[in-house]
C-alpha cells in the first residue's frame, strides 16, 4: 500500500477518514504529479493525496462527509486529468504475490551469498591446510542457514509440485522440487557423518536462479492486469438516477437495478440497457451493431448499455429482463466460444510434459546404474543428484519468462498492452486475420467529404451552428471546418431538434442544419445526408463517411506480404463493408454480420486449420474475440471487448498490428532459440554427469552460467530490430 | 583459528543486515514509485505544503 504521508492540514481529523485509490490516466511526469497532489489536497476535507507515478494511482485521504469520490474527480478534471476510482477492486492478488517472491528472492540471496563464502573458504582449505575439524564446522554453519532458507524460499516450487502430483500429473516444479530436496537431504546426512561431499549450496544457488525466473513471470501478469483494470476504471460510468422526490443522485453505473429511473444528458452513455421514458434523442450505437449512424429513438423505445446519446436528454427506465439483455446474450456466446481456447497449452508447459518424466527417468537409470556397477549407493545418489541439477530446467522457468518481460516492455512502450500471459504466444502461431470494420478498421467516426468543395463561407456559418451539437456529422463539420479555416465562433441562442437538425433565429430568418426533410431541401436525388440551409437560400448538402485509419491499406499490404490472409467481417451493411475492404485492400469480405454469424465464420476457419487473430472493438465482436486463437482490441472498445482481448492498443494508428505480430515472431523464437541453447548444454553436461565427472557442486555452477546465457539472449529482444518477414 | 569465532558471526551479521535493510525498504514502500521517486526530489514545494499558496481553489472547497 502506498505509505500515505500525514500533513499538516487545518480541517480537524475528527472523522473517521476514509481512504480512496483513483487511476490517473494522463500523469506523466513530475510537475503532474505534484499538480493532482495539490489539487486534491486544495479540497476542504481532503486530508492527504499521494501520487504513485508508477502506477499512475494517486491515494486520497478524506472525510467521508465533505468530498465524495465524485468530487475528487470532477476537480481532477477541472485541472485537465482524466482520473477514475477503483475504490471496490479488491487488494490486487498478484502484486501481494509478487512481493512475497520478492522477500523469498532476498532470502534465498542472502544464504546463497553466505553459503558459497562458507563453501570457497573449504575448496581454498583443501589446497592448503584447512582441518576436517574446520570443515565439518564450516558445513554445519552451511546447513544452519540452508536448511531455513531453503524451508521458506521454496515453498512455491514444493507447493506447486505437491499440486501436481495429487493431480496425478508432471510439471516443471516436479524435477526443481525433487533436485532441492535430494540435494538438501544428501548434504545433510553428509554433513552428520562429516564428509566432504556437501552441496547447500547448490541448492540454495539453484533456488535463486529460479526465484528470479518466477518473479519476471509474476510481474509481466501483474503489469498485465494493471493496464488492463486501468482501461477498463476509465471507462466506468456514473448515472444520474433520478429518486421518487424527482432528486438526481450519482451512482456508478454497476449499482444500478431493475426499475431504477436513469437522466441520459446529451454526450453521456447509456449506463444499462433500459426503455426510453421521456425525451427524445439520437443514439450513437456504434459499439454494439457497428453502424456509424445514429438511430433516433422516442418513448417506449428500447436503448442497450454502451451507446452514446448525442443530442438531448431523455430518461430510462433499466429494465427488468437481466438475462434477456443484449449484453447478457453476448456474455453467453463469449462463455462458450472461450471454452476452446481453454485448451491451450503453453510452449513452456508443452515442453515440461515431455521434459520432466525424462530428467526422472535419467536420475533413476543414474542411480540404478551405480549401483548395478557396485559402487554403493552414496556415489550413486551424488551421481544421481548432479544429473537433477544440470538437468533443471532453468531455460523454461526462467528464459521464457525474461522473454517475456523483454517482449511485453518493449510493446508497452509502442501501445500495446499484453493481457494474456500466452497471448504472445498464440499470436506467433497466426496465419489469418479478421478484421472488423467499424472503430477498427475505420476511425469509426464520420469524415466530411469534399471539404474542398464547399464556399468557405457556408463552412464557417455550418460549423459554427453545429458546434452546439455533439452529434457525430456535427462533431466532424466543426473538426473539418477548423482544420481549414482556424478556430469557429460558436453560435448562440442554437436549439437542437433531436432526430432532426439544429436551428437559430437570426435578424433574416430562420438558419438551419439538419436532416434533408428538416432543412427543406426536398427530393434533389443527392446522396448528401446532411443540409445547411440559409434563410431563403437553396439548402447546401453535405456528404460524410467513415474513413480508413490512415494507415489501413499499408498496413494490409504489409501484412499480405508477410504472409497472412486478411478478411473483412462487419456487422454494417454488405455495400459499406465492400466499400471499405476495396479501399484497404482486402479481398475476403462478408458483411451484415450477426455476432453469432461471426463466430461461424471463426469457427469454419478453425476446421479449415486456420489459426485466426480477431481484431475488433466492438460489443458484437466480443464473441469473435473469444473465439479466436488470438485477439486484439484498440483502447476505444467496449469494456466487454477488451476483457476479451489478449492485446489492446492504443492510437489511431494500425501500424503496432505489424509490430505486435513481429515481436511475438521473434520471442516466439527467442524461445526456441533458449530452448535449444538450453539441450546442447545438457546434451554435454548430462552424459557426464551420469559417469560421476561432474559434482553437484560443479553442476550447479554449469546451471547458474546458463542460466545466465539464455536470460542474456532474451533481453536481446529490447533493442532488437523486429521485421515482419514472409513465412518460409 | 579464533579469528573464526568472530569472523563468521561478522560476515553472517552484514549479511543479515543488509537482508533486512531489503525487507525493510519492501515493506515500507520503497520500490512501489520507482519513477516517481526521481521527481518528488526535484519538487522544491517545502513552501507550499501545507499552505496552499497560490493555489487555486475549486467550487465547493470552501
Amino acid at each position: 500500500m502506498v505509505e500515505v504521508s500525514p500533513l499538516p492540514r487545518n480541517a480537524a481529523p475528527v472523522l473517521p477518514h476514509q481512504r480512496l485509490s483513483l487511476i490517473v490516466d494522463n500523469m506523466t511526469c513530475g510537475s503532474c504529479m505534484a499538480k493532482v497532489e495539490r489539487t486534491l489536497q486544495a479540497l476542504h476535507g481532503v486530508s492527504a493525496a499521494r501520487v504513485n507515478l508508477s502506477a499512475r494511482r494517486v491515494s486520497v485521504e478524506f472525510e467521508p462527509g465533505a468530498v465524495t469520490p465524485r468530487s475528487l474527480v470532477d476537480a481532477l478534471a477541472a485541472a485537465g486529468y482524466h482520473a477514475a476510482d477503483v475504490a471496490d477492486v479488491p487488494a490486487n492478488a498478484g502484486q501481494k504475490r509478487e512481493r512475497e517472491l520478492l522477500i523469498r528472492i532476498g532470502i534465498a540471496g542472502f544464504a546463497a551469498a553466505n553459503i558459497m563464502l562458507l563453501s570457497v573458504s573449504v575448496w581454498a582449505g583443501m589446497l592448503s591446510d584447512m582441518g576436517p575439524g574446520v570443515s565439518g564446522f564450516f558445513h554445519w554453519v552451511s546447513a544452519l542457514i540452508a536448511l531455513p532458507a531453503i524451508a521458506y524460499a521454496g515453498q512455491p516450487f514444493f507447493q506447486s509440485a505437491l499440486g501436481a502430483l495429487r493431480a496425478r500429473r508432471f510439471n516443471m516444479d516436479v524435477p526443481i522440487a525433487v533436485a532441492i530436496s535430494l540435494a538438501t537431504g544428501m548434504s545433510l546426512f553428509q554433513t552428520l557423518r562429516g564428509s566432504e561431499q556437501v552441496y547447500f549450496d547448490a541448492a540454495v544457488s539453484l533456488l535463486f536462479f529460479l526465484l528470479i525466473g518466477r518473479f519476471l513471470d509474476q510481474r509481466v501478469r501483474v503489469k498485465a492486469a494493471g493496464a488492463a483494470q486501468h482501461l477498463m476504471a476509465l471507462r466506468a460510468d456514473w448515472a444520474s438516477v433520478i429518486g421518487i422526490d424527482g432528486a438526481i443522485s450519482n451512482v456508478p453505473a454497476r449499482a444500478l437495478e431493475p426499475g431504477m429511473r436513469v437522466q441520459v444528458a446529451a454526450g453521456a452513455r447509456v449506463p444499462a440497457d433500459g426503455i426510453v421514458r421521456r425525451g427524445t434523442a439520437d443514439l450513437d450505437e456504434g459499439l454494439i451493431t457497428g453502424e456509424t449512424t445514429p438511430r433516433s429513438v422516442g418513448p417506449g423505445d428500447a436503448v442497450f448499455a454502451g451507446t452514446v446519446d448525442v443530442t438531448g436528454p431523455i430518461e430510462i427506465e433499466v429494465t427488468a429482463a437481466e438475462s434477456n439483455t443484449l449484453l447478457a446474450e453476448i456474455g453467453r456466446l463469449m462463455e462458450a466460444a472461450e471454452q476452446g481456447r481453454g485448451l491451450y497449452v503453453r510452449l513452456a508447459d508443452r515442453a515440461a510434459r515431455i521434459y520432466a518424466p525424462l530428467v526422472h527417468l535419467l536420475g533413476l537409470a543414474t542411480f540404478v546404474g551405480w549401483l548395478v556397477a557396485g559402487y554403493g549407493w552414496e556415489a550413486g545418489l551424488t551421481a544421481a543428484i548432479a544429473v537433477l541439477i544440470i538437468t533443471c530446467p532453468c531455460a523454461l522457468a526462467l528464459a521464457v519468462p525474461a522473454v517475456q518481460v523483454a517482449a511485453a516492455s518493449r510493446l508497452f512502450g509502442k501501445g500495446l498492452i499484453l493481457k494474456a500471459p500466452d497471448g504472445l504466444e498464440r499470436l506467433a502461431e497466426i496465419d489469418t486475420i479478421v478484421f472488423d470494420k467499424t472503430g477498427t478498421l475505420t476511425l469509426g467516426e464520420p469524415q466530411l467529404l469534399e471539404v474542398d468543395r464547399i464556399a468557405p463561407d457556408v463552412l464557417r456559418r455550418a460549423a459554427s451552428l453545429a458546434s452546439a451539437s455533439r452529434h457525430p456529422y456535427s462533431r466532424a463539420l466543426v473538426r473539418a471546418a477548423t482544420d481549414r479555416l482556424g478556430p469557429v465562433a460558436v453560435a448562440s441562442g442554437v436549439t437542437e431538434h433531436p432526430g432532426l437538425g439544429l436551428s437559430r433565429s437570426t435578424s433574416a430568418g430562420e438558419e438551419q442544419l439538419g436532416s434533408t426533410a428538416f432543412a427543406g431541401a426536398g427530393d434533389t436525388g443527392s446522396a448528401a445526408v446532411l443540409w445547411y440551409a440559409a434563410p431563403g437560400q437553396t439548402p447546401i448538402g453535405f456528404n460524410f463517411r467513415d474513413q480508413l485509419r490512415p494507415d489501413a491499406a499499408k498496413v494490409m499490404a504489409a501484412l499480405r506480404a508477410a504472409g497472412y490472409q486478411t478478411e473483412l467481417l462487419s456487422g454494417d451493411s454488405p455495400a459499406r463493408a465492400e466499400a471499405a475492404a476495396v479501399e484497404a485492400g482486402i479481398t475476403a469480405v462478408r458483411g451484415g454480420q450477426s455476432p453469432a454469424e461471426k463466430i461461424g465464420r471463426l469457427a469454419a476457419l478453425k476446421n479449415a486449420g486456420r489459426r485466426v487473430l480477431m481484431v475488433g472493438d466492438g460489443l458484437n465482436d466480443a464473441p469473435a474475440l473469444a473465439a479466436a486463437h488470438a485477439s486484439l482490441s484498440p483502447a476505444t472498445a467496449a469494456d466487454i471487448s477488451q476483457t476479451a482481448a489478449d492485446v489492446i492498443w492504443r492510437g489511431g494508428s494500425l501500424a503496432p498490428i505489424v509490430e505486435l505480430l513481429a515481436v511475438a515472431r521473434e520471442s516466439r523464437r527467442m524461445a526456441l532459440q533458449n530452448f535449444a541453447i538450453a539441450l546442447t548444454y545438457n546434451a554435454v553436461c548430462v552424459p557426464l554427469a551420469m559417469l560421476g565427472f561432474v559434482t553437484p557442486l560443479i553442476a550447479a555452477l554449469a546451471m547458474s552460467t546458463s542460466s545466465i546465457a539464455v536470460t542474456a539472449n532474451a533481453l536481446r529482444l529490447r533493442g532488437k530490430r523486429c521485421r515482419l518477414e514472409a513465412r518460409s | 583459528m579464533t579469528a573464526l569465532a568472530w569472523l563468521i558471526p561478522c560476515a553472517l551479521g552484514l549479511g543479515l543486515a543488509a537482508l533486512a535493510a531489503f525487507l525493510w525498504a519492501l515493506k515500507t514502500g520503497q520500490f512501489e514509485d520507482l519513477d516517481g521517486a526521481g521527481w518528488r526530489a526535484l519538487e522544491d514545494d517545502d513552501a507550499d505544503v501545507g499552505s496552499d499558496a497560490g493555489l487555486p481553489r475549486w467550487p465547493g472547497s470552501d
